[in-house]
């Protein structure tokens, strides 16, 4: 085999491996922060590309056009979720958490098939269609941009949690939000700044997936799914780690579709996920 | 300066302060005392609002505290390092100390209190980089301290300083808790070892099953018989 597929089969699956660790590390950070698991997850992705086919459907404008303000707006309604549903049940039961997500993922999931329907529908004829030539490489376009957009807003992420003041803030509240609070750090807001942060990773991934993905009403699963993959493979809370894990799942399933067969891309992947948490529960970054 | 009145905590459902009054004065050192399971870090902690209040007042400087979230107090020159240290384990020494000025400390600030901390502490230096989890107990201790000064506190609660601690460890820390209150800041401290907390501060109160049974100046308090009753159970709250 050339290695012209080699660079193909690399960029392809770390475009797709960017994308499952920016979901993933949304959904890590909201953990990490305050120990909710967000199981409406997917179906926040599921909005933004929605939105984002909607601005194109609309009036035209291209998902990378749109992608700040589907990040922006997701951000707002991450931030909407947290005030108005999340912060009603935190001193609740462990289990009325889990089903104040659980249930919003069914409601939003009706109220897409309630709007949209069942339809599949796809962005077409975008700035980033077609592919790109370079040295005999032959390269999707949209998996291009989704490689280098998710991995740039992978690197802003970065620098807002680990070299900023807030980002700090932030980390001391999931680390010990008693100990933040008594050094005048307001939980509830990192909290809410959590679910911001949370929502807009997805918002974009959302908007970098719509170049080249179908959006239906229950397209969330799919992703979210491998996206807890990424989480309790990287350790659960762990931002590096929901990195690493994404990009290694995006990888093998890459290469296990084109070495073995498309249908069981994820078969290699699950199996990986199995062995690591055999041999190692915490995950591969875990604490405890 | 602080000024706790007819103060009743608990948590959910269940009482652990009654009617508890104390105060602290402008520089002084005060040491909270009492057995096991008396309320001593109950106390401090609803001083600091981590603990709900049902009755009473806490006044700090004419401002009312039992009004304020905790997360309100340090601008208002309260500090407080809680119990067994609670850094950040995998935060830098640095990233500890620059957190303990508060969200919206300016550059100076925190450039001034890093600079006072590090001579306080010179072995804090040689580690800024190094995660706070990895550090011995005593540098831990050395570090809560530190961060707990960061903020530039008139008042400092500080809840079992010496727990764990070398015989070593523990004159460091108690020097550099020393030197702290030489310059002007009051501490309230809680610590089990009687006779110690008793050489360091100014004045004490004894409680015991979430009431003061006793309290005096320290030096007077060392000599009296009934401290002792009090951690062995012969003064409680009903004799």
């Amino acid at each position: 085999m050339s290695e012209q597929l080699i660079i193909q089969l690399i960029v392809s699956g770390l475009g797709m491996g960017f994308i499952f660790a920016l979901i993933a590390i949304g959904l890590t950070l909201i953990y990490g922060v305050m120990n909710v698991v967000n199981f409406a997850h997917g179906e926040f992705l599921m909005l933004g590309m929605y939105a984002s086919y909607l601005a194109y459907a609309t009036w035209g404008a291209d998902p990378l056009v749109t992608l700040p303000f589907v990040a922006a707006a997701m951000f707002l309604f991450g931030l909407m979720v947290y005030y108005l549903l999340i912060r009603k049940v935190l001193t609740g039961s462990m289990q009325s958490q889990i089903f104040a997500t659980f249930g919003l993922m069914v409601f939003l999931q009706a109220l897409a098939q309630f709007f949209m329907g069942a339809d599949y529908f796809a962005v077409q004829n975008s700035y980033l269609s077609g592919v790109i030539t370079l040295g005999g490489v032959i390269l999707p376009v949209p998996q291009v941009a989704a490689l280098v957009g998710s991995s740039l807003a992978t690197l802003v992420l970065y620098g807002l949690v680990f070299r900023t003041g807030v980002g700090r803030q932030l980390r001391a509240a999931s680390q010990d939000a008693q100990a933040a609070s008594t050094l005048g750090i307001n939980a509830s807001g990192m909290y809410a700044l959590a679910w911001g942060i949370g929502s807009a990773c997805v918002g974009v991934a959302a908007s970098l997936l719509s170049n080249f993905y179908y959006v239906f009403p229950r397209v969330g699963a799919i992703f979210v799914l491998l996206a807890y993959v990424a989480v309790a493979l990287g350790g659960f809370g762990s931002i590096h780690g929901a990195l690493v894990a994404g990009l290694l799942i995006g990888l093998l399933q890459v290469a296990s579709g084109f070495f073995i067969s498309s249908e069981l891309k994820f078969v290699p992947v699950y199996m990986l996920y199995l062995i690591v948490v055999l041999l190692r529960p915490r995950g591969l970054f875990g604490k405890m | 300066m602080l000024e706790v009145s007819g103060l009743a905590a608990g948590y959910r459902g269940h009482q652990v302060l009654w009617d508890v009054s104390i105060h602290v004065g402008p520089g002084e050192v005060v040491a909270l005392l009492g057995p096991n399971g008396s309320g001593k870090s109950t106390l401090m902690n609803s001083i600091s609002r981590l603990v709900e209040r049902l009755a009473g007042s806490i006044v700090f400087d004419g401002v009312a505290l039992h009004e304020l979230p905790a997360h309100r107090l340090l601008r208002h020159g309260l500090s407080h390092v809680l119990e067994r240290h609670r850094l950040f384990p995998y935060m830098s020494v640095l990233e500890n100390l620059q957190l303990g000025a508060g969200p919206r400390a300016p550059r100076q600030r925190v450039r001034e209190g890093l600079e006072r901390a590090y001579a306080l502490f010179p072995r804090l230096k040689e580690r800024t980089g190094q995660m706070a989890g990895s550090l011995s107990g005593g540098e831990q201790q050395m570090c809560a301290i530190a961060r707990g000064l960061m903020s530039a506190p008139r008042l400092l609660l500080v809840d079992e300083p010496f727990i764990g601690l070398s015989p070593q460890m523990r004159a460091d820390v108690a020097a550099a808790l020393e030197r702290i209150n030489a310059e002007g800041v009051a501490i309230l401290m809680i610590e089990q070892n009687v006779a110690a907390a008793l050489a360091m501060s100014r004045r004490a109160y004894v409680l015991r099953e979430g009431r003061v049974v006793l309290e005096g100046a320290s030096p007077e308090l060392a000599g009296d018989d009934r401290v002792r009753q009090a951690f062995l159970g012969r003064l409680g709250p009903d004799t």
